[in-house]
């Protein structure tokens, strides 16, 4: 690669297609946990032999969460361009792209919750029982503080997950980084900018993961 | 205290009811060490989680101090197992939490007292089951002696009537069994304690329980004071066990029958009259002579007591003599050949 090349790079615009991506992922990111972490605890809690077993709630959301979760992103950023429309007033820009990366990834989310939750031994949750503990307390007091790692984890997988969503986000004129790499470098052939958001993609990467590993290292005392 | 009438209690398999327990009775009394014993599969798990309610009997009644806890629900069931503490085979600590954090969980739970209270209460337990200078540790950190302990400190902390233990000890080695086994003595005694506990070791049994239940086949096959049924086991189950735990060769016993001359007894002595000299008094008042085949004396919970097996020859009514006197001071004599 000629270096000579990098000074025809727009750097001001990569750096708003940077923030453009972050905001996105964070924006996204919260709203996932909110939505995914409720409910991976409900399709755990519901499931058979759980503290809330319930085999039509159970049921009904496991067949919502595999629709979701079986429809690829890029089809589903379209096919939801009116919800998105109903939700926040505007199909294109943070606004439009947000309700879509939520709705794809929070299923996601909430089965990695419903495995971490699962990995918790039941003794545990037999000793909660013999102690007189309540399913709120079972749930804030063992179930969460336990998963800890796993939820973690989960959540450090699905963040990673939402940044290959956004890169999708410029066909709902959402911007970021992906966004530019396909105007720039494949529309007017300029490898050098899409070099350049592919290491800055990977570094955002590298980051969350490295981020993740601390945390659920810190949490984790085995 | 706990009294248990007609007790059946079956889950349902691929359509199907299979019986774990077939009409229980039992009764057991305010402050005493209960044990019960029973192969793995005789329903001694699904027994003691009934006196908590983590299993609910299909049929049967299920009275602690009176009241039938059978009908309890929501609150009530809550509050009844804040009263009854649990320790378990693989002590199911919280391994987010450290040692104090694990022993303050049930008084969180229960709600009544406040931090500074709480905390003062752990200490007051890291004290009793010997953990002061751990309270800061992870579960992770500790060994599994160390961890049954936190289990002990934690069931006790809302200050309950009975304690119930799920195979203690069957996950420590012969030592650390031990000295969990002591504390556990030791806080019936200071603490006045009912404890309940299933086990498949007689050894458990023999060194802390007063009374036993040997379970089979989701029956209660015999029960007792733990000296009268460790001694003369009647029910096949029973005999397997303490001989497992003597380590009672029956083919060395088999080959003393067929030669050693003269009468064959069993005798079995317990408290004072184990340490005395009665058998060399009575070889020489009644000018008998006697050979042990085997025998050995020890301890059940505080009592002393032995068991032997000898031979007699001599004239026979000079033998039965003797056999008489030995009667009269207290000693149980059972005549095999």
């Amino acid at each position: 690669m000629d270096f000579a090349l990098l000074s025809q790079i727009d750097w001001p615009e990569i750096g708003t297609a940077t923030l453009d991506t972050l905001l996105m992922l964070g924006g996204s990111l919260l709203f996932t946990i909110l939505l995914g972490l409720p409910l991976g605890i409900v399709l755990f809690l519901t499931a058979k032999g759980q503290l809330l077993a319930n085999a039509t709630i159970n049921r009904a959301l496991g067949l919502v969460v595999n629709v979701l979760r079986s429809i690829p992103f890029i089809i589903l950023l379209i096919a939801l361009m009116p919800v998105t429309e109903f939700i926040t007033g505007t199909r294109i820009g943070l606004a439009g792209i947000i309700p879509p990366l939520v709705i794809g990834a929070s299923p996601f989310l909430a089965r990695l919750v419903e495995t971490a939750l699962r990995e918790v031994e039941h003794g545990v949750i037999e000793a909660a029982l013999a102690m007189g503990a309540n399913t709120r307390q079972i749930l804030f007091g063992v179930l969460l503080p336990e998963a800890r790692g796993g939820l973690i984890a989960g959540i450090t997988v699905t963040a990673i997950t939402l940044v290959s969503y956004t890169a999708m986000a410029g066909l709902v004129g959402g911007g970021g980084l992906g966004d530019l790499s396909i105007r720039y470098g494949y529309y007017r052939y300029q490898t050098e900018v899409m070099v350049v958001t592919i290491i800055l993609l990977l570094l955002l990467v590298q980051a969350l993961q490295s981020a993740g590993d601390r945390l659920v290292q810190r949490c984790t005392h085995k | 205290m706990i009294q248990l009438e007609q007790i059946h209690k079956s889950y349902r398999v691929d359509g199907r009811d299979i019986p774990a327990l077939k009409g229980i009775d039992l009764n057991i009394a305010a402050g005493e060490i209960f044990g019960i014993i029973g192969h793995s599969g005789a329903g001694k798990s699904t027994l003691i989680r009934l006196l908590n309610l983590l299993e609910r009997p299909s049929a049967g009644q299920i009275r602690i101090d009176g009241d039938d806890i059978t009908a309890l629900d929501g609150a009530g069931l809550r509050s009844l197992r804040q009263q009854v503490g649990m320790i378990f085979q693989h002590f199911n600590l919280l391994g987010s939490k450290t040692v104090a954090r694990n022993i303050a969980f049930p008084l969180e739970i229960a709600g009544q007292l406040g931090r500074a209270a709480i905390d003062a209460r752990v200490d007051e337990l890291l004290e009793l089951v010997g953990l002061t200078e751990h309270k800061h540790k992870y579960p992770a950190q500790l060994s599994g002696g160390q961890k049954q302990r936190v289990g002990i400190a934690r069931a006790l902390a809302n200050r309950p009537k009975v304690l119930l233990c799920d195979e203690a000890t069957s996950a420590l080695d012969p030592q650390t069994t031990q000295s969990v086994l002591q504390l556990l003595a030791k806080i019936n005694r200071e603490l006045n304690l009912t404890i309940v506990l299933i086990t498949h070791e007689m050894d458990v049994i023999r060194s802390i329980c007063d009374r036993v239940a040997v379970i089979d086949g989701g029956k209660i096959v015999e029960m007792g004071p733990v000296t009268q049924v460790f001694l003369h086991p009647r029910h096949a189950t029973t005999q397997r066990f303490v001989s497992e735990a003597e380590h009672i060769d029956e083919a060395a016993q088999a080959d003393a029958f067929a030669h050693v001359p003269g009468k064959i007894v069993r005798m079995t002595f317990i408290g004072e009259t184990t340490f005395e000299g009665f058998l060399g008094n009575a070889a020489r008042e009644f000018n008998i002579d006697f050979s042990i085949l085997s025998g050995r004396i020890e301890r059940i919970k505080d009592t002393p007591c032995g068991q032997m097996l000898l031979a007699f020859t001599g004239e026979e009514a000079a033998v039965a003599a003797a056999f008489a006197q030995f009667r009269s001071r207290g000693i149980d004599i059972e005549e095999l050949r």
